[in-house]
């Protein structure tokens, strides 16, 4: 079966369509990219996946391992499964890194029929998750984002991934900011996160991620649908012609 | 009825306590030392010029530009007897053990209806000289002190509530730290309310800080009663030179108490004044917190942190006078109103002519959870002097809808994510506080309102 099934979706914010009919079907344990030119609605997508009540959906619908994932809160959505990764992660002054992770983690565990973690056995998971990603684990004292880097931030997106385990994990420019060794770095921890029951969707402009994180499908958004789809040969198209031909192609069809 | 009509009665009947009280020497039979008039001899030439000015000014009404959104008549219109002495029910050991704070080693000084209770109170040894129990009591011991302090800095002349305050005084908290002593513990103040009847409760606290001493204080209300009070308290507080004081109050008597609260402070050369004012609950609350740094590099650093539900109202007025240079004044309110509550945030800050080199900063953040929930924000910064740095700033606001989607999409409710965000908020004010019981105390206090 597959994990995600969206069909013809259509979504605005404050009068503007957005999405105006996306289609994507992903498969249990597959990666799918989806890239496209700024402004054409991929942030928008993953909001709405995510439960963003900012955006309202208008048409359309989204299957989520069979349920109907667009009825579900966000946090539902959260404890079933669904994580995002933000583009830009929010600054929490004042809440620290661990309280956060606890009580996600202790969310996650209570909604599961299991015991919270002892205090011992979180921190032995935080310290094995920070080391995956190559978080600093200073960071762990510190409040959630407030003041990190850039690289640091998308990280910690990442660290929090490897911590709650999703199902399906949709990482939203996660490369963007991060130096090549940091984009490795994340890649490999991506790429270890992999199992045949966890689905990927990740969005990037570039194909240099996909050299590491190797897709299973590409995704081209433009304009608030998905305009082509293809293997991972298709980014490599993407990088080389830019954007333009896909339009113009989309046009004449 | 019209409003001027029932204001008059309200003052009336303050009148009429007063004639009766200061006619009558305190009851022989009193259970506590209360010591009415005949020893507060430093102050009995204003008893009776502070009444007659109280007649003038009034209790201040909605007309009232300074009390606009303070309804104190009509929380007055509920009928008090003003509180004079007399006989006191006895709170017992049991009941006033659970007003203490849980692992606080403090001086614990115990005021039944804003009067000294010797039998209850834990003062403990004290550094020579120095002095903590009633004012009653200090005016036959500290004569000098008295004569020296008392009426000096809280304005009778110009305060209405300080005027009936200082009409009635006869007793409440008193401490003297005598030059250079360090009292190492803090003197935890309990006041506690016990009464069968609706009770004006008018305590009157005096403490002086001499030269080169270090002190703190807390301040926690503790309602026993089963009937409304409305306490209108008076405090001066004088900080010596090089002299440390913190000074925490702590508002939570319950939505049927109501509580205006006057401090005066008058800051000595190169001292350091703190204060932070934590509100829970009250009727109405009004807190106002006038600080004169009156000589050179004095410190003053003032927090509020309110928290109000229901329809609790709570005006916090500070001002601070820089009459003299190169001091610095810190401040930082931050509040949380639900359900109907509001609040009020007026801080004045004057920087006078020859003060130069003033570098005073003023914030005030609120986050207003309802649509029934108001905030009236009002720094003012008042500047008259050429070479200082100030800022002042208010904003009031909802929580940040990105940040409470964050937290959701890692799974927290939304009751949940509202409180990790707003307990953060907080957190910004209890982590200033210095005494680790009382800041766990307030800490765990916060997270069950918030419900986290
Ligand atoms: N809160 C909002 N209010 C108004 N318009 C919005 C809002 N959020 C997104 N939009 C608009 O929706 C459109 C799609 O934005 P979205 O962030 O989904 O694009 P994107 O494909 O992720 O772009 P990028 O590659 O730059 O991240 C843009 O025109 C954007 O301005
Ligand atoms: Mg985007």
């Amino acid at each position: 079966m597959a994990i995600l099934q969206i069909n013809n979706l259509h979504a605005r914010i404050e009068e503007q369509n957005i999405l105006k009919g996306v289609d994507l079907t992903v498969a249990a344990g597959e990666v799918h990219a989806i890239m496209g030119p700024n402004g054409s609605g991929k942030s928008t997508l993953a909001s709405v996946l995510a439960g963003r009540e900012e955006f309202e959906v208008t048409d359309g619908n989204v299957l989520y391992e069979g349920q109907d994932l667009l009825e579900m809160e966000p946090d539902e959505r959260a404890l079933e499964g669904v994580f995002l990764a933000f583009q830009y992660p929010v600054e929490l002054p004042g809440v620290s890194m661990n309280n956060f992770l606890r009580q996600a983690l202790n969310q996650q565990r209570e909604y599961r029929g299991e015991e919270p973690l002892s205090a011992g056995a979180f921190l032995k998971r935080m310290k094995q998750c920070a080391a995956f990603v190559d978080l600093d684990p200073q960071l762990m004292s510190r409040a959630v984002n407030d003041g990190f880097s850039g690289g640091e931030k998308k990280r910690n997106e990442i660290f929090q991934l490897a911590m709650l385990e999703p199902r399906l994990a949709i990482l939203d420019e996660t490369d963007s900011g991060l130096d090549i060794d940091a984009l490795r770095t994340v890649a490999d921890g991506v790429n270890a996160l992999r199992r045949n029951d966890r689905s990927f969707v990740v969005i990037t402009h570039y194909q240099r991620l996909l050299d590491y994180i190797i897709p299973d499908a590409v995704h081209v958004m433009v304009d608030g649908r998905i305009v082509r789809s293809g293997g991972k040969e298709l980014a490599l198209d993407l990088e080389e012609k830019g954007y333009d031909w896909i339009r113009e192609e989309t046009v004449a069809v | 009825m019209s409003n001027s009509d029932k204001t008059t009665s309200l003052e009336a009947s303050f009148v009429d306590a007063f004639e009766a009280y200061a006619g009558k020497p305190p009851p022989a039979n009193a259970p506590m030392p209360v010591n009415g008039l005949a020893p507060l001899n430093a102050m009995q030439g204003f008893r009776r010029q502070a009444m007659e000015r109280f007649r003038e000014l009034g209790i201040p009404s909605r007309k009232n530009e300074a009390w606009k959104y303070t309804h104190i008549p009509e929380a007055l219109a509920r009928g008090f007897a003003v509180f004079t002495g007399g006989s006191i029910p006895d709170p017992g050991a049991a009941e006033t053990a659970q007003c203490a704070l849980a692992g606080l080693d403090a001086h614990i000084v115990v005021l039944v209806n804003g009067r000294f209770a010797s039998e209850h109170s834990l003062i403990g040894n004290l550094p020579e000289g120095v002095a903590i129990g009633g004012l009653g009591t200090a005016a036959s011991t500290h004569p000098d002190i008295l004569r020296n302090h008392f009426g000096r800095y809280a304005s009778w002349e110009e305060e209405s509530f300080t005027a009936l305050n200082t009409a009635f005084a006869s007793d409440g908290l008193f401490v003297y730290v005598p030059k250079g002593k360090v009292i190492e513990k803090p003197i935890h103040v309990i006041n506690l309310q016990k009464t069968n009847e609706r009770l004006f409760l008018q305590p009157r606290h005096l403490l002086v800080f001499e030269g080169n001493t270090q002190a703190k204080i807390i301040d926690t209300s503790c309602a026993l009663t089963g009937d409304a009070t409305f306490t209108n308290a008076v405090t001066e507080t004088f900080v010596g030179e090089r002299a440390m004081v913190e000074m925490y109050l702590v508002q939570d008597p319950g939505n049927d108490h109501a509580v205006v609260s006057t401090t005066h402070v008058y800051q000595d050369a190169a001292s350091t004044f703190t204060a932070a004012t934590v509100t829970f609950t009250g009727a109405v609350v009004r807190n106002n917190l006038n600080v004169l740094p009156n000589a050179p590099h004095c410190e003053t650093h003032l927090y509020g942190l309110f928290l109000p539900s229901g329809a609790t109202q709570v005006d916090n007025r500070t001002l601070v006078d820089h009459a003299q240079p190169d001091c610095v004044s810190n401040e930082l309110y931050k509040g949380v109103l639900n359900d109907r509550a509001s609040g009020v945030f007026n801080g004045k800050v004057f920087v006078r002519q020859d003060a130069q080199r003033i570098n005073a900063f003023q914030e005030n953040k609120t986050i207003v959870l309802t649509n029934e929930a108001t905030m009236n924000a009002k720094p003012e910064l008042e500047i008259y002097a050429d070479d200082v740095k100030c800022s002042h700033g208010a904003t009031t606001g909802q929580l940040d809808p990105e940040a409470l989607f964050y937290l959701r999409s890692r799974g927290m409710t939304k009751q949940q994510a509202q409180g990790m965000l707003l307990h953060a908020f907080a957190g910004d004010i209890l982590n200033r506080i210095s005494i680790e019981p009382l800041r766990r105390m307030l800490d765990e206090r916060v997270t069950r309102l918030f419900g986290e």
